[in-house]
């Protein structure tokens, strides 16, 4: 992998955070205590819909042990607009009604009130004595429900997007979002063969272990520190300004460590509340979600209908594709709609595309980012829709896919052209690998699909200090989720030419550094690595600075190499090369501190590609699913830490194979989420798997130092469709709706062949 | 409401303490000692981030009551690491990248443990059905399988 | 807030008393693995909470001789697992106690917990109504005897008049040539809870099925003992025909919901599916015994 360019880069090194890990040490959200604290509880709604005809908390505020009691009242009204929230965007006026409902609950476990008390027994206990009365509304869950006329509408005053002349009703269609490249219908007219497809997904969360958490102290002087499980801590200190009206800088965020995020931490819930409640009762105030909260209420991912229509030549070459998608936002506007569509058709160079998509809400939570947001959605329609072309041409997916490859100069469907991208080496890497020159087991099926996802770059900021002993300290602000510190410390590391041992990374609170756009969107390694590089390039600069000075030169004259200060030519003068400690020893005399800072906001994000492949069968007798074997290829740019790239990608992998396989949000008829817990919410066991072999191709991005590229959120793109197209040459059935779960391709496959059936 | 006096030994150490009556182990380690590397992930015996053993036996502290502790050898993943040295599988899982956010790591840690204390010799399969209880979002379990294989191998080789 | 109170007492007669002092509130703890769960959820707000664990009676596991077995109500599925003898004479029942949950919950879950939890779904019920398992359960007036499939009267009620309290279940002397097997289907490979199970009990002799007992779950509001299933089976060859009459039998006793976990038509079909591979797993170990 590593091509010995690097010293550092490509190796796997321990991580910095490793021993704090495996000890129980790290601090997680729910680990912060303070003295005096008291527990914050939330009273939820029971109702999927209905008006708040009134909330009385006056004996819960009786109730011995409690100290503060609020509800929407204490947070003050805010404006229609939007402002990015982590990788998705927010309309404020949404948000604080997300947090706690005013005039209706719009889904079952809204917020109305929250109280703080002494105990957790009578937070609780308090909770239960708050009195709401509802006037309950009719609900509607599903999104293809919602968009029918006559369906209860949730918003009086929303008006669809995007659409000319604006409808003067309200409806439950938030946006209406087109893009095109060509002629779609002109290209159609062109094409041999046509297949089309309709698919829908159910509503899948994230699943992240460690329930949201916070701790708040509000003190009398209106200073407020949070500490808390957050994506971004930034976002946390931003929002909580906006909403609770306190000013940015006095507000300390300091984010603990993480567990686990994949786009759901990149909002809030509890912040606000937990602030309000600290600033009445005077004291700090903890909150902790339950498990059943967190999927009662904390965002999922949509679900959504995808219809997919491909014109083609017969020897593979799409003349024409179309895409149209409808994704349900929760109870307020804002699905990943934008992605579910641009990336739609990003790993192919079709000349006529057409992609239409609807933003639609419904009585369920607000959606949150969950990795590559909306992409898996599209992916499965479109990836498994080219399958049913591959069958029916009778082509190898991947030729088919090879034929029709995005490369470098290929024009998107939503702006952009390519530059230097690895889809047609991630192909050819997974074409030559062991698993796919290997026929499938007997009784075992293939499947192959690829995915798409721009990566990110935004606004960073860093900062690195030369220790008085030589060592170096580089701060950052991005929540460290899966091994970043690692691989910003190794481009630290890299970049000086010292060891990796003694570049010791940090992750400052809101206070202690500038200002940093969350941990998502697979930009960390790569904007935030590179604010990094740039801020040990600044201490170098002053290094050499501080070089010159000793030698009495000109700091042009200085080099840095391999750890040290040189001149940069015998005709410079015979000195002996200065090491970061010598110079460091030296520093007071030289200028003081040595330091180096960086802010950026970066640009030239390298897009990634990957390609799945897996062996499976299908029990005909049950519909149970069993995986034999998966491959998992991607470009990844540079694999700066190559061991959590492999991390990334597998577990991209399997939060794939979970979505496609067993998970979802199942609803009763009242509007209830009827399986709130990790018992029927069925994410992948280790012994539901095989090991997942990551093939990691390196195609450098041109516009990062080191050709970084970002990984997290490729992998679990393509599995929906790897597993569903494996799945349907297994059974000769071609599945439309997830998850393939047992009962549901039982079914499948007794319709197919209706003396299977019982009786 | 009448607390209860407890007398157990959490990690070798003699430990008192005073509790509810309904009061699980999880909470009484996290809030009442401070130990709080046995993590919450659900309250409900279904991911395993709170694994201890209790008389050597691996089980959820939150599904235990506290006053259960009476009498009892309770190890946490505090427990793991002897003086500043880790145990062989936490230091496995650091070199293989077993952990990406880590916070199922602790209870992964004490359930990969107590397999390798009765079995040293697992199959791939056996690792995988013994973890079964254990929940990770972030690696897909690849990484952390192949750590306690690779540990396992380790302690055959050092056993010969 | 309510006030809890815990004990531990060391004989039946001061369970059972205590239970009856606490009235409704009195709840059994055994393994938690149920009840902490409840207590959580707020489903259950005990008064009382009897730890019944440090009761022999109720932590032992007794040889009988000739296959048979008495084993406490409370014994983890953990320690019944690790039980050679047991496992050997009686593999079906041993398999589904095992199947009860994680690892983590096996070093605390006892099978008697399970069947008082009294969810038609509960792994160890087809498997112990196969066996033909006799409940002993003591009382404020004494001991009486039932058999296992008399304990449901629902979904999470159980026959167990106040104070009553389930010792333990006996597994009874079986001839040779008998064994037994449990399956269950989950959408995982595990930490799920049955869609449907299984349990299978037969003897061989000479070729020929002389006794046979099926035992349904999570198909009806409780386990259900099959008997046109049993009947099926005796006095065939075990052969397909024999099988498929069996199955449908199975499919015939379902009376199940549509739910979360599955729907009507699939756990009908798949009782069908299940009794065949069961009945399968137990003709193989009856033949090598």
């Amino acid at each position: 992998m590593s091509t010995g360019k690097y010293k550092w880069i490509g190796t796997r090194v321990d991580r910095p955070d490793g021993a704090d890990k495996v000890t129980g040490r790290a601090r997680f959200g729910a680990d912060f205590n303070m003295p005096g604290q008291l527990i914050g509880r939330v009273l939820r709604s029971p109702h999927a819909h209905a008006i708040i005809k009134s909330v009385d908390t006056s004996a819960a505020e009786k109730l011995p042990g409690v100290k503060a009691v609020v509800t929407a009242k204490d947070l003050p009204e805010q404006p229609n607009v939007i402002v990015p929230a982590g990788e998705m965007q927010v309309n404020l006026r949404d948000i604080t009604r997300n947090i706690l409902a005013r005039e209706k609950v719009l889904f079952e476990g809204h917020p109305i009130a929250a109280v703080a008390a002494t105990t957790d027994a009578i937070a609780k206990q308090a909770v239960e004595l708050i009195k709401v009365e509802y006037e309950v509304l009719p609900h509607v869950i599903d999104v293809t429900e919602a968009m029918k006329p006559g369906a209860p509408v949730l918003h009086d005053h929303l008006i669809t997007e995007g659409v000319k002349p604006a409808p003067t009703k309200a409806s439950n269609i938030a946006k209406r979002m087109d893009n095109t490249k060509g002629d779609f219908e002109a290209g159609l007219k062109q094409a041999e063969i046509v297949v089309e497809r309709e698919y829908t997904t159910q509503a899948v969360h994230q699943g992240y272990i460690e329930p949201h958490a916070t701790l708040a102290s509000a003190a009398e002087d209106g200073q407020v520190q949070l500490w808390s499980t957050t994506q971004g801590h930034f976002q946390v200190r931003g929002f909580v300004s906006r909403l609770l009206g306190i000013e940015t800088s006095q507000i300390r965020v300091t984010p603990s460590e993480i567990g686990g995020g994949f786009g759901g931490k990149t909002v809030v819930y509890l912040e606000p509340i937990a602030v309000r409640l600290s600033q009445k009762s005077g004291k700090p105030v903890k909150m902790v979600m339950t498990r059943e909260e967190v999927f009662r209420a904390s965002g999922p991912a949509p679900g959504g209908t995808v219809r997919v229509k491909l014109g083609a030549k017969k020897d593979g070459t799409i003349v024409a594709a179309e895409c149209e998608i409808a994704l349900q936002a929760g109870a307020f506007p804002g699905s990943p709609l934008g992605p579910a569509c641009w990336t739609s058709f990003a790993c192919y160079d079709i000349p006529n595309i057409k992609v239409v998509g609807f933003d639609v809400v419904s009585n369920r939570p607000k959606v949150a980012a969950y990795r590559a947001p909306g992409a898996p959605i599209s992916a499965w329609g479109v990836e498994s829709t080219l399958d049913v072309l591959a069958l029916e041409l009778g082509m190898d997916p991947i030729d088919l896919r090879l034929k029709n490859a995005a490369k470098k100069g290929t024009k998107t469907s939503y702006g952009p052209t390519f530059d230097t991208i690895g889809f047609v080496e991630t192909l050819e890497a997974v074409k030559k690998s062991a698993h796919y020159k290997t026929p499938p087991k007997p009784g075992y099926a293939r499947g192959v699909a690829a995915g798409f996802w721009f990566n990110v770059g935004a606004d960073s900021s860093a900062a690195s200090h030369v220790a008085e002993d030589g060592t170096v300290t580089v701060i950052s602000g991005n929540p460290d989720i899966g091994g970043s510190r690692a691989s910003l410390a190794l481009m630290a590391a890299e970049e000086l030419g010292v060891d990796y041992s003694k570049v010791r990374p940090i992750i400052a609170d809101t206070s202690s550094i500038g200002f940093n756009f969350v941990t998502g969107g697979s930009r960390v390694t790569f904007a935030t690595g590179l604010a990094v590089v740039n801020s040990v390039r600044d201490m170098i600069r002053e290094l050499k600075v501080r070089a010159a000075k000793t030698w009495g030169v000109d700091p042009d004259a200085v080099i840095w190499e391999d750890g040290v200060a040189k001149p940069a030519g015998s005709n410079v003068g015979e000195f002996e090369p200065l090491t970061l400690s010598q110079l460091a020893a030296t520093a007071g005399k030289t200028g003081g501190p040595i330091n180096g800072h960086a802010q950026l906001n970066a640009q030239g994000a390298g897009p990634g590609f990957g390609v799945h492949v897996v062996d499976l069968k299908v029990d005909r007798d049950t519909g149970c699913v069993h995986i034999d074997r998966y491959t998992a290829a991607q470009d990844v740019g540079t694999a700066i830490h190559p061991s959590y790239v492999e991390g990334q990608i597998q577990g991209g992998a399997v939060q794939g194979i979970g979505w496609a396989l067993n998970e979802e949000y199942i609803y009763n008829a009242k509007g209830r989420l009827d399986n709130a817990g990790f018992l029927d919410y069925r994410m992948p066991v280790a012994s539901d798997l095989p090991m997942i072999d990551a093939l990691v191709v390196e195609v450098p991005n041109p516009h990062h130092p080191y050709g970084v590229r970002g990984v997290g959120e490729v992998p679990i793109v393509p599995p929906l469709a790897a597993v569903g197209n494996a799945v349907a040459r297994s059974i000769n059935i071609r599945m439309t709706d997830l998850p393939l779960s047992p009962p549901r391709l039982s079914a499948a496959i007794d319709a197919a062949t209706p003396k299977m059936a019982a009786e | 409401m009448a607390k209860m006096h407890i007398t157990t030994t959490i990690n070798g150490e003699p430990t008192e303490f005073l509790c509810d009556p309904q009061q699980s182990m999880l909470d009484v380690l996290r809030d009442n000692l401070g130990l709080t590397g046995s993590k919450e992930g659900c309250g409900s015996g279904d991911c395993g981030a709170c694994s201890i053993t209790l008389d050597g036996r691996l089980v959820c502290a939150c599904l235990m009551l506290a006053p259960e502790a009476e009498g009892k050898k309770i190890e946490t993943v505090e427990g793991i690491a002897k003086g500043d040295q880790l145990h062989p599988l936490q230091k496995k899982f650091v070199e293989f990248a077993a952990l990406q956010c880590g916070i199922c790591t602790p209870g992964v840690l004490v359930a990969a443990k107590a397999l390798l204390e009765k079995n040293n010799n697992p199959t791939e399969t056996e690792v995988r059905f013994w973890l079964a209880g254990n929940l990770c979002r972030c690696t897909g379990y690849d990484k952390i399988i192949r750590a306690v294989m690779d540990v396992a191998a380790d302690m055959r080789g050092a056993a010969r | 807030m309510n006030d809890v109170r815990y004990s531990a007492p060391n004989s039946l007669d001061e369970a059972s008393k205590a239970m009856m002092a606490a009235g409704g509130a009195g709840r059994i703890l055994a393994g938690g693995t149920d009840l902490l769960v409840q207590m959580r959820s707020g489903m259950q707000k005990p008064g009382v909470i009897v730890d019944i664990k440090k009761i022999d009676e109720m932590m032992s596991i007794q040889d009988l001789g000739g296959g048979s077995f008495r084993i406490g109500a409370a014994v983890s599925g953990a320690l019944i697992g690790e039980h050679k003898a047991l496992k050997k004479a009686w593999p079906g029942v041993v398999e589904a106690i095992n199947l009860i949950g994680s690892k983590q919950i096996q070093g605390r879950a006892s099978a008697g917990g399970n069947l008082c939890n009294a969810s038609p779904a509960a792994d160890s019920g087809p498997a112990l109504v196969a066996a033909g398992a006799m409940l002993t359960i003591h009382g404020p007036n004494g001991r009486r005897e039932i058999p296992v499939e008399k304990l449901h009267s629902g979904p999470g009620r159980t026959t167990l008049a106040p104070g009553e309290i389930l010792v333990s279940f006996t597994l009874p002397a079986r001839p040779k040539g008998s064994s037994d097997a449990y399956l269950r289907l989950i959408p995982r490979t595990e930490m799920d809870i049955a869609v449907v199970g299984v349990g299978v009990n037969l003897t061989i002799s000479g070729g020929k099925c002389t006794a046979a007992r099926v035992g349904l779950g999570a198909v009806a509001p409780t386990v259900l003992l099959v008997e046109d299933a049993g009947k099926a089976l005796v006095g065939s060859s075990l052969d397909d025909a024999a099988l498929e009459k069996a199955a449908a039998a199975c499919r015939a006793a379902c009376k199940p919901i549509n739910d979360k976990r599955g729907t009507i038509e699939y756990r009908t079909k798949i009782a069908g599916v299940l009794l065949k591979r069961s009945a399968a797993i137990a003709i193989e170990r009856a033949k090598g015994n």
